[in-house]
């Protein structure tokens, strides 16, 4: 048990210790939660879809509708026909990638449990990567990755300049407090938010998309 | 006796070292934070870093004087702030349930601090269960000195950093410097800061001060390899930046964050950031280092609810921000495999004891009260002498290093402010900063007084501390007519602030003319069976 533990739990005890603020500033009380938790639009509904779509092309990613997950490696034969390299999580429907043409090299990362992943320095001789994921938020434009098997360690989706994201229609939520409900059931996971590419305003608050994260944003909608 | 928004101006501008109140880092950066500069460049425009980052130059009105005489700085802030206010506005328009969600926020806050050593303790265990390491550290130099010890347990001698307020809180980097460590800073503001030698001045956009044409003269003076004919198109610097830092990222054996959230419930930490430097650095190095003031923390992982649509639209002015991470100790094969937090005091238990000002302790550093700030949009983030400027600074900075009366430059901080009360207005957590700026200007007043100092700032107070002696008159009067009134004393002339504010105000700006009556003296011409005591509602929604 460390001093300074002691110490600033004693602090903020003492501190605490007394007549609660009379002025206003608040006290102990129930949350009030007035806000939207549930949207009267159904997950993967039409609306919800295209709210989403409006939303991730705002944000200057480049969105793919397609109507069944068998249209899916087609999709990605087109969006990837510049790509020399690509990385997939062990997890990743093989089909998925089944019809890239030969020449562009195919890596699997951490193929077995336990086996080591791809360096820092491999990732980011691989021009692309490709994920599917576990929820989209349609009324902010927010795909969030959850780290199982068929989106992978956090670091694949990171260094290689290109992700193609997979998003099933019926993972699309519209509000963000349904997202999180869902997100609830394993808050342990390592979560990763994506709204866009990276994207910065720092010189003169002008948007520049594609700073560190990857440069380009691909999404597939399914459904 | 020369004012300037209405503050005495009667200290010589010189004893920063008076206020040194432990062993100091001052580090005068000359050319090797960014790694391998020119020598030839080592010399030019040294800055001497503050030994305090929550207390260095002189006092508000001194510093915003000088800040004013800059017609660049001032062109900057004003477009930036503007661009920033409309782009907040849309978003926020645009969430139905906004005042809601405010609502819920501002309670979850209040809520946690009445909790916090119950929340704390609960985030400790579970952070552990999860395989992180908890540290605490009462002060500054405390957590600087755990983040050396794990950075040399690391047999490294540089480190990544996230953007963080807490890290810069503490002079982190400058700590580091001197114990022979590189910290390079990765958010491209932070980056055009570091790089020029330079201080943040927004707690978002810390480089918000500098012109295009401003960073690309500090990046060719101080990068090695620029691209062939760099122009300076902000798409340009920004792809500079991002070389300049990949192979950084890709070999760094440790980074260091700050956080937005800490989850009680689940031991889970956050950073909220749009370029995915931070993911770089919460997921490419084997150890993370995170340095959280304990009033980050959150109940529930559900919090999050309210706290990712409060912040990013407030913050950015975006429905979300591009991306955020979120990780709960050690995840086995994914990501750093030594993780570790420190949990800051550094004057937050001292602002948490005074049961009106720890509000000020909600504050989730959005900075929505800077860009609407028309104090702020004019002086810029310099003025107020700490790592926290605007609004929220001049509430929350004077509070974590406590005062030593009128002549400490941070006592100044809360008159640094015309209680216009938009601060209050953008806050997302409801932080009522006008009032607590009247109330900590009564502070430093009776402070003065306790000590059997008579000042300039005594007299102008008087009038507010009849006001502010009782907690009933405090509370009609606060919520009753703003802040303002407080300085009118009983009759409510408003005109008659007992602070010269308007002969500072119109040095700086053109101040239209006063009207012919007050309003209270209209209200009671216009509304003659209107009771006479109590012209405005003597409450407000938001504190019912």
């Amino acid at each position: 048990m460390s001093t300074a533990r002691t110490e600033i739990l004693g602090s903020i005890a003492r501190a605490l210790d007394g007549v609660p603020s009379g002025i206003g500033q608040g006290e102990l009380a129930e949350v009030p939660r007035a806000y939207r938790r549930t949207s009267d639009l159904l997950p993967g509904s039409s609306q919800v879809i295209d709210i989403l779509i409006d939303r991730l092309e705002d944000y200057k990613a480049h969105v793919h509708q397609v109507s069944s997950t068998d249209d899916i490696p087609a999709a990605v034969r087109d969006i990837l026909s510049e790509a020399s390299s690509v990385v997939r999580p062990a997890g990743l429907p093989e089909s998925w990638l089944s019809m890239l043409p030969p020449s562009t090299t195919v890596t699997t990362d951490a193929p077995r449990p336990g086996s080591q992943g791809l360096s820092p320095y491999e990732l980011d001789a691989i021009d692309a990567v490709v994920t599917a994921s576990r929820v989209s938020i349609a009324d902010t434009g927010t795909i969030v990755l959850d780290g199982q098997s068929d989106q992978g360690r956090r670091a694949i989706t990171l260094v290689p300049d290109t992700h193609v994201c997979v998003v099933l229609a019926s993972q699309v939520v519209h509000l963000v407090p349904e997202a999180v409900a869902l997100l609830d059931e394993h808050p342990e996971r390592p979560l990763t938010w994506i709204s866009g590419p990276s994207a910065t305003s720092d010189i003169e608050l002008n948007r520049v998309e594609g700073v560190h994260g990857p440069r380009n944003l691909h999404v597939i909608i399914v459904g | 006796m020369k004012t300037f928004l209405g503050i005495p101006l009667a200290r010589p501008s010189e004893s920063r070292t008076a206020y040194k109140s432990e062993p100091g880092h001052a580090t005068t950066l000359q050319g090797d934070t960014g790694g391998g500069h020119l020598a030839s460049e080592a010399a030019h425009n040294p800055t001497t870093i503050p030994t305090e980052p929550l207390r260095w130059g002189t006092s508000f009105p001194e510093a915003a004087q000088r800040a004013l005489s800059n017609d660049q700085l001032r062109h900057n802030l004003g477009f930036a702030t503007k661009t920033i206010r409309s782009k907040r506005a849309a978003v926020v328009a645009e969430a139905p349930d906004w005042e809601d969600l405010r609502d819920a926020g501002s309670q979850t806050k209040i809520n946690v601090l009445a909790s916090l050593p119950a929340l704390l303790e609960q985030f400790e265990r579970n952070f552990t269960a999860r395989g992180g390491h908890v540290h605490w550290a009462r002060d500054a130099q405390e957590a600087n000195e755990i983040v050396t010890r794990l950075v040399k347990e690391q047999d490294t001698t540089e480190v990544v950093k996230v953007k963080s307020m807490a890290t810069q809180e503490i002079g982190l980097n400058e700590y580091l410097a001197a114990q022979g460590i590189d910290a390079f800073e990765t958010d491209l503001a932070e980056l055009i800061v570091q790089l020029g030698d330079d201080l943040p001045s927004h707690i978002l956009v810390p480089a918000i001060h500098r012109n295009r044409a401003e960073i690309k003269e500090i990046f060719e003076r101080r990068m090695e390899s620029l691209p062939e004919g760099m122009s300076d198109a902000p798409r340009e610097l920004a792809m500079a930046a991002r070389e300049h830092l990949r192979k950084k990222f890709l070999r760094a054996k440790v980074a260091i964050s700050g956080a937005n959230f800490g989850v009680a419930e689940t031991g889970t930490l956050t950073v909220v950031e749009s370029e995915g430097n931070g993911r770089m650095c919460v997921t490419l190095p084997e150890t993370l280092i995170t340095v959280m003031g304990i009033e980050k923390i959150i109940p529930s992982f559900s919090d999050y609810e309210v706290f990712m649509q409060l912040l990013p639209r407030s913050s950015t002015g975006e429905r979300m921000n591009p991306y955020t991470s979120m990780w709960t100790g050690v995840t086995p094969g994914d990501g750093p495999q030594n993780v570790h937090v420190i949990l800051l005091d550094n004057g937050r238990t001292r602002a948490l004891a005074d049961d009106v000002g720890r509000a000020a302790l909600k504050c989730i550093r959005c900075s929505a009260c800077l860009n609407v700030c028309p104090v702020y949009e004019r002086v810029g983030g310099h003025a107020y002498g700490s790592v926290y400027p605007g609004p929220i600074g001049a509430i929350l900075t004077p509070q974590l290093t406590g005062t030593t009366g009128h002549s400490d430059p941070n006592a100044s901080l809360p008159f640094a402010s015309s209680l216009c009360g938009a601060c209050y207005e953008a806050c997302p957590v409801k932080i009522d900063i006008p009032t607590l700026l009247v109330y900590l200007r009564n502070r430093v007043a009776e402070e003065d007084k306790a000590k059997h100092m008579p000042t300039a700032w005594g007299a102008a107070m008087s009038a507010a501390t009849f006001v502010m002696s009782d907690s009933k008159r405090f509370a009609a009067a606060s919520k009753g007519a703003g802040a303002l009134r407080l300085m009118a004393g009983k009759k409510g002339y408003v005109q008659n602030v007992p602070l010269p504010i308007i002969k500072g105000w119109t040095q700086s700006r053109d101040l239209p003319s006063a009207p012919k009556e007050t309003f209270r003296e209209w209200w009671e011409r216009t509304h003659p069976d209107a009771p006479q005591e109590s012209p405005l509602p003597t409450d407000r929604e938001d504190n019912a």
